[in-house]
């Protein structure tokens, strides 16, 4: 659905993006993270055609977005980290006017925007300015208004920002049902965990790099190495510690200060990982758990742009 | 044509306009503005010549007045209406909204522009039962008039179009405010000034020697500036002295067409060429 090839974005001499590759098949919901100043913008500014890329191309649905962007803006839904509201303008007739500048006729508008504000919670304030709305309500508004000519392809650029935990919720609500649509999504933010529970796939850019892309999971596992697991159980200690100590992709080993369990990191795959489980319970080691420790996905965030420096 | 009738800007623009309660203060005081200037000059003439009645020839030159003072005022809030029309969407950060949408650039363009121009066309509308008064008084011919409000609007067309170009190329509104009424301000003050010398200047060179040679820069000066052709509309002898002058038979109301129409075009094509970035590779 979308296919991003060498992109490459140059500021005078600054690289803001740097030969960025990216394939994403339909009906994915892609997370873009990255810390500040890290390209997130600037990739979704090429992908709504606002920006010229200085090389690499972007396919958006089979469509070259240099050759022919006129198309593609009839695909896509854009919402810009930034963007200002007319004033004077009523919610609905904010609709009205984008659905207009998409050529929608005038009878289907007045059908969708009733369930477009439906979909962002914002039927009560139909009839409200919308420079008067509050910053989560402009923002929902931005969305339904990026829907307004059901494009296939969303490209959001921190949408969660400015909203409040309960907003912040219901936005995620509402991409849900979007991707049950099946429309192909994109989000930045700098939150991952916040991307991790909506996300299909994440990507992780730095310094106009795309450090890394993959699943949740995948990302977490590429990233971290190694993981750490926890044993806890009932009697055996010694003994547990030596068949541990035999697993090749097994270090650190500690015991922990309960003395009723040990805790060691892992190296192996998954896989690797099942196998180790299997062997502990036919030798007979009187395991109560057996848990991977989820490191706190802040931490990942913070490890991967910090060693890519 | 089909675009103008059915153009989200355009009835977006429309619809702002007139809610906003500055458009009415707008037109209060423009209407204003001319009923003080031509109840004034009646009221004036009359005590000047002692009659209380009002001769034809005298109308005729309330009509001039009437034209001049309209065009003035034309010249004035066309850049104010136009020179915002790209910019102030991009400072209020709604552009970028606006450029994904499936609209052609020249529909957005020609939106804007059409907006504005409506908005004066309403003034200049709003102003004809003043006029009206000037028929009463009989001396004007429907085509004298025809005439005046054809250039009118052929002039705010290409000020407009020239407004909404520097306002599509300059980020800031004020900048681009400055640009357009620098122009307008060129081409109906300047060029009159730069003509006068240039008359002087052939006139000097050719004192004793009894032959006149042409002056084609003072030509095209007198072809560009809204206030000779007006003056040569509503005197014969003053559009006939300018070709005496110039010594060019050109007549130069077609000059002005031709300068004001291509100036038009230039600056529509120049927006619509970089409103929105060229994805094209750069080489
Ligand atoms: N118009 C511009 N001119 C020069 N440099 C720019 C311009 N726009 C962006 N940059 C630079 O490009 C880099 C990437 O910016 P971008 O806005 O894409 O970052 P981002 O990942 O969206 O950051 P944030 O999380 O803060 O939104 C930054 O270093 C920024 O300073
Ligand atoms: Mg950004």
């Amino acid at each position: 659905m979308i296919e991003i090839k060498g992109l490459t974005k140059k500021y005078g001499q600054f690289k803001a993006l740097d030969n960025l590759n990216l394939t994403l098949s339909e009906g994915t919901v892609f997370g873009f993270v990255g810390a500040n100043g890290a390209g997130k913008s600037t990739t979704f500014l090429i992908l709504a055609t606002l920006l010229q890329p200085t090389a690499g191309d972007v396919f958006i649905d089979g469509v070259n977005i240099r050759k022919n962007p006129q198309a593609v803006r009839k695909m896509i839904g854009y919402m810009p980290d930034f963007f200002g509201v007319y004033d004077q303008l009523k919610a609905d007739e904010y609709l009205d006017f984008y659905g207009a500048s998409y050529g929608i006729p005038e009878a289907e508008r007045q059908k969708l925007i009733p369930q477009l504000l439906e979909l962002v919670n914002l039927s009560h304030k139909r009839h409200a300015y919308v420079d008067l709305l509050s910053r989560g309500m402009k923002q929902r508004l931005c969305l339904a208004r990026s829907l307004i000519h059901d494009p296939k392809v969303l490209i959001l650029d921190e949408p969660a920002s400015g909203l409040d935990p309960r907003a912040r919720v219901e936005m995620r609500d509402i991409l849900r049902t979007l991707k049950k649509m099946g429309k192909t999504i994109l989000i930045s933010s700098h939150i991952l965990p916040e991307l991790a529970e909506m996300c299909d796939e994440i990507g992780v850019i730095d310094n106009g790099r795309l450090i890394a892309h993959g699943s949740v999971a995948e990302i977490q596992d590429k990233l971290r190495g190694e993981r750490v697991i926890t044993v806890r159980l009932a009697g055996q200690l010694d003994n547990t510690i030596a068949f541990f100590e035999e697993d090749p992709y097994v270090t650190n080993i500690e015991q922990l200060d309960a003395n009723d369990g040990i805790s060691f990191s892992y190296k192996g795959t998954e896989e690797d990982q099942v196998i180790l489980l299997k062997r502990a319970i036919m030798n007979n080691i009187p395991i109560l758990s057996f848990m991977e420790h989820v490191t706190n996905l802040e931490d990942v965030f913070m490890e991967i742009t910090k060693g890519a420096d | 044509m089909k675009m103008n009738f059915n153009n989200p800007v355009l009835f977006k623009e429309l619809k702002l306009r007139f809610r906003s309660p500055k458009s009415f203060i707008g037109i209060l005081f423009y209407l204003i503005a001319m009923c003080i200037f031509v109840f004034g000059f009646i009221y004036a003439t009359m005590t000047v010549s002692g009659t209380s009645y009002f001769r034809p020839s005298e109308s005729f030159i309330l009509f001039g007045l009437l034209a001049f003072i309209q065009l003035g005022l034309v010249l004035f809030i066309t850049p104010g209406l136009t020179a915002g029309a790209i910019s102030s969407e991009r400072e209020k950060q709604t552009l970028s909204i606006l450029l994904t949408t499936s609209q052609s650039s020249f529909q957005i363009i020609s939106g804007k522009l059409s907006s504005s121009i409506a908005f004066l066309l309403l003034l200049i509308v709003a102003g004809l039962p003043v006029y009206s008064l000037v028929f009463l008084f009989g001396g004007i011919s429907p085509l004298d008039f025809v005439k005046v409000f054809l250039f009118l609007f052929v002039t705010l067309l290409a000020i407009g179009s020239v407004g909404v170009m520097f306002s599509t190329l300059i980020r800031r509104t004020i900048v681009s405010m400055i640009a357009t009424y620098g122009t307008m301000l060129f081409l109906s003050v300047v060029t009159g000034f730069i003509f006068l010398i240039v008359l002087q200047m052939t006139a000097f060179n050719h004192t004793g020697t009894g032959a006149p040679t042409t002056s084609y820069l003072g030509h095209i000066l007198a072809s560009i500036n809204p206030a000779i052709l007006f003056a040569s509309f509503l005197s014969q002898g003053m559009g006939d002295s300018i070709s005496e002058m110039t010594q060019v038979k050109f007549p130069i109301w077609i000059g002005y067409l031709i300068f004001y129409l291509s100036l038009t075009v230039i600056s529509l094509l120049i927006s619509v060429k970089k409103l929105r970035v060229n994805m094209k590779r750069s080489k």
